[in-house]
């Protein structure tokens, strides 16, 4: 009895302590992500379960008030605009907590949307229950997922291109190059990037 | 790379024109100024990162005008530059303001805020390359910190308030 109860104690701890070591990574290259129900611009509820269509998703998280996140709107757009009749839509998650970035509330978004003429859903990570089940850092951070039997499985986690000052100087796109990759059925190789990007509020 | 080498390649930045004034010069550059601005890519920031073995210990901050956090811990890094001074420590606040912004934005700032400690331009776009040589953890998210000297080094990729800011120090300092 004692020794299982010294065993069921090692259990617990080393449980916590990795569900702890998990909240803090997030996903890494395989992982299966999760699903979410989050509200939309135009107040619908947006779950990746809804696209029957779509072969995965380039999920971005982004925001207003970020200037990184501002200089890839375009981007953004142009990326849904070429990979959602592909089976690619671009699902577009605001993570901040808006008592702190008041600018990123569901009517800014709403305005910004409709300013710049997204495409895509741009829904609101309300709660902030989603981001950091992804290991999402900052704003922009880009996570692409193909679809698999066990879920949308993580393909690639980080930067949309490789110059935020200057599309017209992209030398490297790497979340076209990931995209394109799966719509042929090879290997992402370039699975990670960096980029600097504004931190998420909480 | 020494910091004499790169006063070669020196880029200033004066406060009272409203174009940038580019120049090139051979003068001492490890003066802290609120006058002059050092526009850097990663290669030449490297000297500043990790390869420092004179005795001190550095702070460098990464930071951006438009990061709110950023500029709310500001004041303390700028308190542990004042305060640590004698015990050789020495503040490097690392701007990654856009280009564009840098007369508009980044100059009234530190002329309104008039930091002693010294200030530098990050402009290199290839953070793909560069983050990693930084930290081989770090995202890229910003606010982030890099204490360091000759012993010993850490990253952090968070905000801090002074208390917490000066009990990091505190282990590089003993």
């Amino acid at each position: 009895m004692k020794n299982t109860l010294k065993t069921l104690l090692v259990l617990v701890v080393f449980v916590t302590a990795s569900a702890f070591t998990t909240a803090g990574t997030g996903y890494d290259i395989g992982d299966i992500a999760t699903d979410f129900e989050l509200e939309n611009i135009d107040g619908t509820m947006v779950s990746m379960a809804d696209y029957n269509d779509a072969k995965g998703f380039i999920i971005v998280f982004t925001c207003n008030t970020c200037p990184y996140a501002v200089a890839y709107e375009d981007r953004v757009e142009a990326l849904n605009k070429k990979y959602a009749a592909k089976g690619y839509p671009v699902i577009a998650i605001m993570p901040n907590n808006t008592d702190v970035k008041p600018g990123d509330n569901m009517a800014a978004m709403k305005a910004r949307a409709k300013a710049k003429g997204f495409t895509f859903p741009y829904v609101m990570d309300k709660g902030q229950k989603i981001y950091p089940q992804y290991g999402a850092t900052k704003t922009p951070h880009v996570y692409i997922l193909q679809k698999s039997k066990n879920g949308p499985q993580v393909k690639y986690i980080g930067a949309i291109d490789d110059n935020y000052q200057d599309a017209s100087a992209v030398t490297k796109t790497y979340a076209e190059d990931a995209v394109n990759a799966l719509l042929n059925g090879k290997e992402v190789s370039e699975t990670k990037t960096r980029a600097i990007g504004c931190s998420i509020k909480v | 790379m020494n910091v004499k080498l790169l006063s070669l390649i020196l880029v200033f930045f004066y406060f009272g024109n409203v174009t940038a004034q580019v120049l090139t010069s051979q003068e001492n550059n490890s003066t802290t100024s609120t006058t002059g601005l050092k526009v850097f890519d990663f290669n030449e920031l490297e000297s500043y990162l990790n390869s420092k073995k004179d005795g001190n210990t550095y702070v460098i901050n990464f930071w951006a005008t438009w990061c709110a956090p950023c500029v709310k811990e500001l004041p303390y890094f700028e308190a542990l530059n004042t305060n640590y001074k004698n015990k050789n420590v020495e503040v490097v606040l690392v701007s990654l303001d856009f280009p564009k912004q840098i007369e508009t934005k980044l100059v009234p700032f530190l002329k309104k805020r008039g930091f002693r400690s010294e200030v530098v331009i990050l402009n290199d776009v290839d953070s793909n390359t560069w983050i990693p040589k930084v930290n081989k953890d770090w995202s890229g998210a910003i606010p982030a910190t890099l204490i360091y000297n000759k012993n010993r080094g850490a990253f952090y990729e968070r905000s801090f308030n002074y208390l917490e800011l000066e009990t990091e120090l505190k282990q590089f300092i003993k």
